[in-house]
């Protein structure tokens, strides 16, 4: 082999930076998965108590965020209200009447997998972050 | 270009139709290892293939002036003649494509009535490459909030200005319109030129497909068809700490895109993508042209046998003479006499 000086160097750095994951991790500690505080007692929208989500739970972690833009975007520029879910439940289309009313603790909720995955959303660039547990409004 | 759009559709059916048959806990832990391990290794041991070819001497290329007397100007960066030039070639060849850069395109056209060759410089190749492998470094160092627990906060900056219009959510990555522009440009370029399309290989077209499919899955996985990128985290942090987790709770867009990259993962190190590490290896870019100034000499010569003119004239003096050839020395002896 030529150039052994140069060469093996650059072997060394290719495989420190793609076999980073694996080594990093090893320093950094076991991954828990995200837990999620969940909401503890049902709560009464439309003058009914309800202990299930708006739609089915596996279909709002991945696509909450598609459901919160759409309900932004029906009530503020279409002034719509109200949001008929897949199972016919009406709820009222609002991040902090509807979705916190149960899921009342950003910090222990949104936050949970926000952070472990570095998502960032701008919810809270109008919204104001409600600080307290389950029904401690 | 059937050949490479059908082994790139039968990935994605692979992919596809594992994550329907129970085949989750391949697809989505054993083959994306597998596949890293084959990158790997396939990659160190192409370097060392490359490395052990021997390239004794520094290869001058056209458009560098090599130093040579004191009123020619020599081309420091075409021609470097010392280390920090070479180093500023490679430089400018890792991180700005400068040999696609004075790419240029030939054309026969007419001037004055009659045929001529014209060349003129074609940046369109360079612009594109530029972007699509930019666009590709950003978008696998943005995979590493997948990778890393906790997410270093220099990802969430690039994640920032990736999105920083805030279009949509989850919000829309310029990468993700740059890399499919780029890759498109690159494919097309090769479709609608005729001369292109001739000199193109299957292989030329599967790297294209696959890389199309692959970032195309992943678009689609963020936005369109969207997997919970809670449990993925939780099956990549398992893969990269060697403790796997049960990844059949995923959506198919998440087998279909983790097969695709295995498969470019596994044909790379044996592909043309290999540039990637022999771009440093280009004995073109990375040697000193200081051919007149230093004598190479090959290293493995034999040590070679010369019969000197003196030595030729000495074996055949006296018939030279006598052939009325002339010689550098006289006998004296014989003069004498």
């Amino acid at each position: 082999m030529y150039n052994k000086k140069f060469v093996i160097p650059g072997i060394i750095v290719f495989v420190g930076l793609f076999t980073a994951p694996f080594w990093t991790n090893t320093f950094s500690g076991k991954h828990e998965p995200a837990k999620l505080e969940l909401p503890k007692a049902p709560v009464t929208f439309f003058g009914e108590e309800r202990t299930a989500c708006v739609e089915p739970r596996e279909w709002m972690a991945a696509n909450h965020m598609e459901l919160l833009i759409d309900w932004r975007d029906e009530a503020l520029r279409n002034t719509k209200r109200i949001y008929v879910a897949s199972d016919g439940k009406k709820w009222e289309t609002s991040l902090q009447n509807t979705c916190m009313a149960c899921h009342t603790n950003k910090a222990e909720f949104c936050d949970k997998c926000h952070d472990a995955n570095s998502v960032s959303p701008y919810c809270w660039d109008c919204h104001v972050i409600p600080q307290g547990n389950n029904n401690e409004f | 270009m059937t050949i490479a759009f059908a082994a790139t559709l039968l990935i994605l059916i692979v992919g596809w139709a594992g994550s329907a048959l129970g085949l989750q806990y391949l697809l989505g832990v054993i083959l994306p290892l597998v596949a890293g391990a084959v990158f790997i290794i396939g990659f160190i041991w192409k370097i060392i293939c490359w490395a052990k070819s021997p390239v004794p001497f520094a290869i001058p290329t056209v458009a560098g002036q090599q130093r040579s007397l004191d009123w020619i100007k020599p081309n420091r960066l075409e021609c470097p003649w010392t280390t920090p030039a070479v180093v500023g070639r490679m430089i400018l060849e890792v991180f700005a494509f400068r040999s696609l850069f004075r790419n240029t395109r030939a054309e026969l056209t007419t001037i004055d009535g009659a045929p001529r060759v014209t060349y003129f410089s074609n940046k369109w190749l360079w612009v594109f490459a530029l972007l699509f492998h930019y666009s590709m470094l950003v978008i696998i160092i943005r995979h590493a909030r997948f990778f890393l627990d906790p997410v270093p906060c220099c990802i969430a900056v690039i994640e920032f200005v990736d999105g920083v219009f805030q279009m949509g959510a989850p919000r829309f990555y310029l990468t993700d319109a740059f890399i499919l522009a780029g890759l498109g440009f690159l494919l097309l370029r090769r479709v609608c030129s005729v001369r292109l399309r001739y000199i193109s290989l299957p292989a030329d077209w599967f790297a294209l497909f696959l890389l199309i499919a692959i970032a195309g899955s992943g678009i689609c996985m963020r936005y369109v068809s969207k997997v919970d990128i809670n449990l993925a985290k939780d099956v990549i942090m398992g893969m990269a700490t060697f403790s796997p987790v049960d990844p059949s709770g995923l959506g198919a867009m998440f087998f279909i895109h983790v097969t695709l990259v295995s498969a470019l993962l596994i044909y790379f190190p044996f592909s043309k993508l290999m540039h990637m590490g022999g771009v440093f290896m280009s004995p073109t870019r990375n040697m000193k042209c200081n051919t007149r100034e230093e004598r190479h000499v090959n290293p493995w010569n034999k040590p070679a046998h010369f019969h000197t003119y003196a030595e030729y004239e000495d074996d055949y003096r006296e018939a030279m003479i006598e052939a009325g050839l002339p010689v550098d020395k006289m006998p004296e002896a014989k003069t004498e006499a």
